[in-house]
């Protein structure tokens, strides 16, 4: 399951649609909105994330058809909010259900990094006075 | 040839715009199309066709959608 949304994101309807009967782990991250700027010393008040969303969706599944390729029995979710967002909201949920933990950490880890690397969305980071985009790779 | 060209971030900030029908010589590559459109095109993008990651050097056709990726910053 992927999916790009403007509203909250609730952990736990996206983990339990990686529940399955064979699958023994599921492990769940979560990007949190965080105060710490990417660069320099100005607190962030809050972030704006913006996506191209269809490319985003795609981009998404993509992904998903991978990582479920590269190791069957997989079970992945990836939802990533859009707009604006309070500090210690989610920005990002992954979770995965395998049959064991190993697995869980590996998919987990690649389905991260592999959307940050991928996926279209820029963040925006909010100071009280002003703003600017940032990115994953300086 | 014309081509759909959409704006995000900070393109569309300095461009003043999300998106537009941009009128480009035939021939042109996607990285001619971004030292047209954005100049002076110093911040390095990714390009996109369609919905698809293509190459700097891939030719645009007509009614092509073309996004430039600034860096990005999901996650």
């Amino acid at each position: 399951m992927v999916a790009l949304t403007a509203l909250p994101l609730h952990v736990p309807a996206i983990e339990a649609t990686v529940a399955a009967p064979q699958n023994g782990a599921v492990l769940t991250f979560v990007g949190v909105a965080r105060c710490t700027p990417a660069f320099g010393e100005r607190p962030v008040v809050g972030l704006d994330y913006e996506a191209y969303a269809p490319m985003a969706l795609a981009e998404l599944l993509r992904i998903h058809t991978e990582l479920c390729t590269r190791w069957p029995g997989l079970r992945l979710a990836m939802v990533h909010r859009i707009g604006a967002l309070t500090l210690g909201e989610p920005v990002v949920v992954v979770c995965v259900g395998t049959p064991h933990r190993a697995l869980a950490y590996d998919a987990s880890r690649a389905a991260i990094e592999e959307l940050k690397a991928r996926v279209p969305i820029w963040k925006k980071e909010i100071y009280a006075d002003g703003s600017a985009w940032t990115s994953n790779r300086p | 040839m014309r081509v759909l060209v959409r704006y995000f971030a900070v393109l569309r900030e300095r461009r003043g715009k999300s998106e537009g029908w941009e009128e480009l010589p035939e021939g042109s590559t996607v990285k001619d199309a971004y030292a047209l459109l954005c100049p002076p095109a110093q911040l390095p993008v990714g390009y996109a066709i369609n919905q698809d990651y293509v190459a700097g050097a891939t030719e645009l056709k007509e009614g092509d959608e073309l996004v430039f990726l600034p860096p990005l910053g999901g996650g």
